[in-house]
């Protein structure tokens, strides 16, 4: 089929999405968000539009991308700097009840 | 990280109540670059970023005792993280309101966000102006992979309102379940999920762009 006779095909059949409607429901598609009937009209359309399975296929890939993007470096002196925090919160902390040093 | 330390949440929470440093510098460790992140889309700029970090683990110091384990441990993180920005916006003058108001969502956007990508009249009016291509297999690594593609990404998700970039960096980088965001970021479920859709097609918009351009 070409291009053109499957998005007349699309565009009559009633109640079927057009390809900005897909991109306006795309994130609810990955989300599990959409209504059985509308999951059903969305795959529908893709398995009838290289258009719109590509522009998915797009946006998993951007999601996966995502996902991999390095971790923000923490300069050291902040580190350091926790520490320091961290020793004078211990010392000021009130310790357990059975510290001797308590009473 | 827990396992490096051998220790499950509970542990982990007990040893950071008695102040064991060890467990204190591998969490500091684990969790700073993702606070980090989280601090740059919720204030102006890395250094007062890099300031609510740190007030982030001493609110972390100072609530140990308190924390119960009804949220998991990340997720009370990052609350701290965002009530502390929050604080630390309005202080801050140039960081205008941190809720909900259209600037900081998008919300002013509506639906003109798909706009550019579809013919608006005509015979062709909703077909894609430029239908979307495969990436893969046709673009090489080397660009798809590449330092330069992340940095695209990088670059589109600094230029998202406030609260979209929140929520991108919560959800799609640090990989936290939507109900975790919504109860972080003090949203409902539909707003969340509409800011992750503006944040995730302007992200892929400007990658498309750049794979275009560089596919050859
Ligand atoms: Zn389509």
């Amino acid at each position: 089929m070409d291009t053109n006779f499957k998005h007349k095909l699309l565009g009559h059949m009633a109640g079927n999405f057009t390809c900005r409607e897909i991109a306006q429901l795309v994130t609810d598609y990955l989300e599990g968000s959409l209504t059985f009937s509308e999951r059903v009209r969305f795959q529908l359309h893709l398995g009838l539009c290289f258009a719109c399975r590509n522009y998915l296929r797009q946006m998993k890939f951007t999601i996966t991308t995502l996902r991999q993007l390095p971790v923000e470096p923490v300069p050291p002196h902040v580190k350091e700097e926790l520490l320091q925090r961290f020793r004078a919160w211990k010392r000021q902390s009130p310790e357990p009840a059975e510290n001797p040093e308590a009473d | 990280m827990h396992d490096t330390l051998h220790l499950d949440e509970p542990g982990l929470v007990r040893a950071l109540q008695s102040g064991d440093e060890k467990v204190f510098t591998a969490v500091m460790d684990w969790y700073s670059g993702s606070l980090l992140r989280l601090a740059m889309s919720s204030v102006p700029s890395r250094a007062v970023a890099e300031e609510v970090v740190q007030e982030t683990w001493m609110g972390v110091l100072e609530g140990i005792h308190r924390f119960e384990g009804r949220s998991s441990f990340k997720t009370w993180l990052f609350r701290i993280l965002t009530n502390r920005a929050k604080t630390r916006g309005i202080r801050e003058s140039r960081y205008e309101a941190f809720g909900l108001s259209a600037s900081s969502t998008g919300a002013d956007e509506g639906s003109s966000l798909e706009d550019s990508l579809f013919v608006a009249e005509g015979s062709g009016k909703g077909h894609w102006v430029d239908p979307p291509q495969a990436w893969e297999p046709d673009t090489p690594e080397r660009v798809l992979l590449s330092k330069e593609c992340r940095s695209v990404i990088e670059n589109a998700i600094e230029r998202l309102p406030g609260t979209q970039r929140q929520v991108m960096t919560l959800r799609d980088i640090e990989g936290v379940s939507s109900e975790e965001v919504c109860n972080i970021l003090e949203i409902s479920e539909t707003n969340q999920r509409v800011l992750l859709h503006r944040a995730r097609t302007k992200v892929r918009r400007e990658l498309a762009l750049y794979i275009q351009e560089n596919k050859t």
